[in-house]
């Protein structure tokens, strides 16, 4: 289904300075366009577009949610490229003919299908806590398993996790690297977004491969 | 704890909590070129040359890079094509 209110994009040109748009690309905006007689069509085609999007998307990962039924996946579908079209229509500005629009529009259904996925995958757990993390830590360091010097690195790890970090960096590290939260779902948990928390998950990257240098750790050659 | 799909290699750990080193895009950043970034991808137009920071970022962010591997998916089961 269409959403009623739509954001009403200001142009309908491509921003200058960037490549031009291929036929398909432009004639897709130039429906899209408020004054366009064909809008409320290239409404309903894009939306038919997104939906086979997001359908494929949630199929995709529908072993994530082994207790939905079909008609539950559909729903989450549906909402998905509802949601899709709004950001999109918001956003028309925004593309620039860097790829073909069908592409560019592509990826907001997906990315909110599997947003809506991961949360539904998450719904009612709760976040893992810490000592699951350093357990997941302790286990790859056994030094009964593994070689001295890797025992080593994961104690100095552990260590520089523990007092070399704020709280919040030291929460998502944990969360995201050791115990799998998908980052998506502890942004709706702690009121943040995607790209918030990334920047502190790599603020805290940063600082523990300085320290462990600095300890004297030589990190692989992909590490620095 | 033994779960199964937690990663059980020192090297898999040390990758995931150390991340990429050098220059990465932003998650914002990577989503505005993702579109860009698959197309050039499928066309093996050197994607890492023409978008700098974008494979670092989709090493160390496992959500973005779902993203461009669902993108790059969705594309090829309509063909693969990225002609204009």
């Amino acid at each position: 289904m269409v959403p009623a209110t739509m954001a009403m994009p200001m142009t309908t040109k491509i921003r200058s300075g960037g490549p031009s748009a291929d036929d398909s690309s432009q004639l897709w905006l130039e429906r899209l366009a408020p004054s366009s007689p064909e809008r409320e069509a290239a409404v309903v085609e894009l939306h038919a577009l997104l939906l086979s999007a997001a359908r494929f998307e949630v199929n995709r990962r529908r072993d994530e949610l082994p207790h939905l039924r079909g008609d539950d996946h559909e729903d989450l579908a549906q909402q998905s490229a509802d949601d899709a079209l709004m950001a999109i229509l918001r956003k028309l500005d925004d593309f620039r003919g860097e790829s073909r629009f069908t592409t560019w529009a592509y990826k907001f259904a997906l990315l909110e299908a599997a947003v809506k996925v991961r949360q539904r995958a998450w719904q009612g757990r709760e976040i893992p806590l810490e000592e699951e993390g350093w357990a997941v830590l302790a286990d790859v360091a056994a030094p009964a398993q593994r070689q001295a010097e890797d025992a080593e690195l994961f104690g100095a790890l552990r260590e520089e996790i523990a007092r070399g970090l704020t709280a919040r960096q030291r929460d998502v590290l944990v969360a995201v690297t050791l115990n799998e939260v998908p980052i998506d779902v502890l942004a709706e948990r702690l009121g943040s977004t995607r790209g918030a928390l990334y920047k502190t998950l790599h603020d805290a990257r940063r600082n523990l491969r300085a320290a462990l240098r600095e300890r004297g750790f030589q990190l692989g050659a992909g590490e620095e | 704890m033994n779960d199964p799909d937690r990663p059980t290699s020192p090297a898999e750990v040390l990758a995931r909590l150390l991340g990429p080193s050098g220059a990465e895009l932003s998650c914002e950043e990577c989503f505005a070129q993702l579109d860009r970034y698959v197309e050039l991808s499928i066309a093996q137009a050197n994607p890492d040359q023409q978008v700098p920071g974008m494979r670092a970022h989709l090493e160390g962010c496992p959500a973005c890079e779902e993203d461009f591997r669902s993108l790059r998916a969705l594309l090829e089961s309509h063909g693969g094509s990225t002609s204009r």
